[in-house]
């Protein structure tokens, strides 16, 4: 037997994950607290995942009420899925446009991390404005949330994330003047991580709305499981 | 701290990986990391025209349209968490994947569970006309 074999393996207790070259920080509490940044990523996701959990909420109310028009106009009658597909095109291309954001920032890059974040609201915009027009269209044709319970169900769920897009419009314009002013500092490029990673989100959530609440919901009742 | 660099000054292998960060032990140039954005756009944008498509066409049986449209949009979900926000399922990438996967559940208790007692309810309910009938 040589003297090689008698050795202590070198990584007898880490199971192969990290044979190379044991790690320094693991992640799992040894090695120190976490940096700021993953805290304050990590906390941030936290809150996002409670976020979808109450847009859930408000997907289990349309779902369990979008069958109760109380006589009134039906989501086929109502909804254009035009609309639906250039709001979606618009905030489709803005969660590439803000995923560019971020790849600027990384790069400590003014001039295209104004560019991408000015593309960024500029769809956006654009995207509340679709809304906007849609809800005006409807309460015009009487079809206002207070006529039926599947109404009051679509404007709560679609308007919640309206609100949640004005609110991260509003975010986006103090992110470009923090930007230009105060420069790549640290803490405003951890304030940046959370905005793109709650842009990215809301995507997520509208893509449940446009596949659920206006593809499925406007599929003849008879489809309907 | 230097105040600038300290983005890149914890590269320790096996450090935790933020939602919506690349690895540090990873290095992607910035050509790649664009490219891969593109191909996640490619992709949403794909999955997206999939759904429009779908509910356009009479290819796929009826009754089955729902579940199709159901399995795109969770389809389109997964492409957006795998690259946009850089959801994997690597070893420091843990802690991101147990938060989603806690919060998914509670997303379908939610949602599957509300179909599922407002159906039972619905069926159980004196239908409102006899209501009315009873009230008289």
């Amino acid at each position: 037997m040589s003297t090689e074999a008698l050795r202590a393996p070198p990584d007898s207790s880490h199971l192969g994950h990290h044979a190379a070259a044991p790690p320094l920080v693991t992640g799992h509490g040894a090695g120190g607290p976490a940096p700021k940044r993953i805290v304050v990523g990590y906390g941030f996701w936290i809150f996002l995942l409670s976020d979808v959990i109450m847009f859930s909420a408000f997907f289990a109310a349309y779902a369990v009420l979008f069958k109760n028009t109380a006589g009134g106009p039906t989501a086929e009658q109502l909804f254009d899925l035009r609309n639906t597909a250039a709001e979606t095109a618009c905030l489709l291309a803005s969660t590439f446009t803000c995923a560019m954001a971020s790849l600027a920032v990384g790069e400590r890059n003014q001039k295209w991390t104004q560019l991408s974040l000015l593309a960024t609201g500029v769809l956006g915009v654009t995207f509340i404005t679709l809304e906007i027009r849609e809800f005006a269209s409807l309460i015009s044709r009487g079809a206002g949330p207070s006529r039926s319970a599947f109404l009051s169900s679509f404007f709560t769920l679609v308007g919640c994330h309206g609100v949640h897009v004005t609110a991260g419009l509003l975010w986006l314009g103090t992110m470009m003047a923090q930007f230009y002013a105060k420069g790549f500092r640290r803490d405003i490029r951890h304030r940046f991580l959370c905005f793109s990673l709650f842009w990215h989100a809301l995507d997520i959530i509208w893509v449940g709305i446009f596949s659920l609440v206006y593809l499925v919901g406007t599929l003849p009742r008879e489809l309907l499981p | 701290m230097s105040g600038e660099h300290e983005f890149d000054a914890g590269s320790n292998v096996g450090e935790d990986r933020l939602p919506g960060a690349e690895s540090a032990a990873e290095e992607r140039t910035l050509g790649q990391e664009v490219r891969g954005y593109a191909l996640g756009l490619a992709l949403a944008v794909g999955l997206t025209a999939a759904s429009f498509w779908v509910r356009g066409t009479d290819l796929v049986y009826g009754p089955g349209l729902a579940l199709a449209l159901l399995v795109l949009a969770v389809a389109q979900m997964g492409i957006h968490l795998i690259f946009f926000l850089h959801i994997t399922t690597a070893p420091d990438n843990e802690n991101n994947i147990l938060a989603l996967a806690f919060g998914v559940l509670i997303v379908c208790l939610i949602v599957f569970g509300s179909l599922w007692v407002m159906e039972h309810l619905n069926h159980n309910m004196v239908p409102m006309q006899e209501l009315m009938q009873m009230q008289r």
